[in-house]
């Protein structure tokens, strides 16, 4: 049986179809959409959540999807060791639900942001980044208004020493992430929140090669096309050929 | 059967804990409070507040069964926020 991975959509999910798209006729995987009121889910070999304003972001980013049927099926599939992948509004409801530690906050700025920023890998032996070089520079966008990523100091320690940040920004803080966060695993490596938007990226017609306007690499690059095809790499099931 | 039961007023205030930093409040308590004027104001912080209207025999009860669904429902993530229950009276 080919691999399959199933992609959570939410009401207010927007990032879903640019992931079911990169993953079905990028990198030649099936993905499925599924729908939050699912209670029993099978077959899947992988899970992403995937970015936008889950129900509109209300009481928090994040916090009502957590809550829905589906993530129930995500946290069981989390425990059997299978890989999920929440990509920013996916990352809140990763948070949220209580697979990854921490809280996404209000960027410190106040403001919506949404633009190329680079990072760096800090961990490549998570099934998402396990094709990344140690200490790799990419770039990749970001587009979020809560990204700032903030732990008391019991689990940042944690985190730090269980090999848990796996990406950080590396100059400039789009969003006040505590020690330039973003993107975190749980113990295991199984589980990943990230706040950029790896789908944005996986493409050269969504890149803009922007050297000429400043002199960092971002948004010349789809190096970030390696988170899928990390995760498909280490998928149990093989991709179809 | 409803009729019967009184409703209370019962707020939940979600406030972040004092290790996060707060650039609403902070911008509010600058740029709006002490250039308004009142430079007696030391800080302002920012938070939400719920207001539920609760069917309860009394206001103890109704106050325990929102605490109760605070906790189980996650209403603020204990992470970062504190959150205060009380019952305002009845409604």
């Amino acid at each position: 049986m080919a691999a399959r991975i199933g992609i959570a959509v939410f009401p207010g999910s927007n990032c879903d179809r640019d992931v079911h798209y990169i993953l079905n006729n990028t990198i030649g995987v099936e993905a499925d959409f599924i729908w939050h009121t699912k209670h029993r889910i099978s077959g899947y070999d992988a899970m992403i959540i995937p970015g936008g304003f889950a129900f509109g972001d209300r009481l928090r980013p994040g916090i009502i999807a957590a809550h829905s049927p589906i993530m129930q099926e995500v946290k069981r599939m989390a425990k059997d060791g299978l890989p999920v992948l929440g990509i920013c509004n996916g990352f809140q409801i990763l948070v949220e639900c209580g697979l990854l530690p921490g809280a996404l906050m209000m960027n410190d700025s106040l403001r919506f942001v949404c633009r190329w920023t680079n990072v760096q890998v800090t961990n490549n032996k998570t099934p998402f980044t396990s094709q990344f070089a140690l200490r790799q520079k990419f770039g990749i966008p970001i587009a979020h208004g809560d990204g700032r990523y903030v732990a008391d100091s019991k689990i940042l320690k944690e985190l730090k020493k269980k090999n848990q940040i796996v990406l950080r920004y590396t100059s400039d803080n789009p969003n006040g992430s505590t020690d330039l966060i973003a993107a975190i695993c749980n113990e295991d490596g199984n589980v990943m929140g990230m706040m950029p938007h790896p789908e944005r990226a996986s493409e050269r017609i969504l890149t803009v090669d922007r050297s000429s306007r400043n002199n960092n690499n971002s948004g010349s690059s789809t190096d970030a096309i390696t988170i899928f095809s990390s995760l498909v790499s280490n998928l149990k099931q093989k991709a179809m050929p | 059967m409803e009729k019967d039961v009184p409703k209370f007023i019962v707020q939940v205030i979600i406030e972040n804990k004092p290790y996060i930093n707060d650039p609403e409040g902070e911008t509010i308590h600058r740029d709006l409070v002490v250039k308004g004027g009142y430079s007696n104001v030391q800080s302002v912080r920012s938070a939400k507040m719920l207001k539920m209207v609760v069917n309860s025999k009394t206001e103890h009860d109704a106050e325990a069964s929102v605490k109760k669904l605070c906790q189980e429902l996650r209403i603020f993530n204990p992470v970062v926020s504190n959150c205060t229950v009380k019952s305002t009276g009845k409604s």
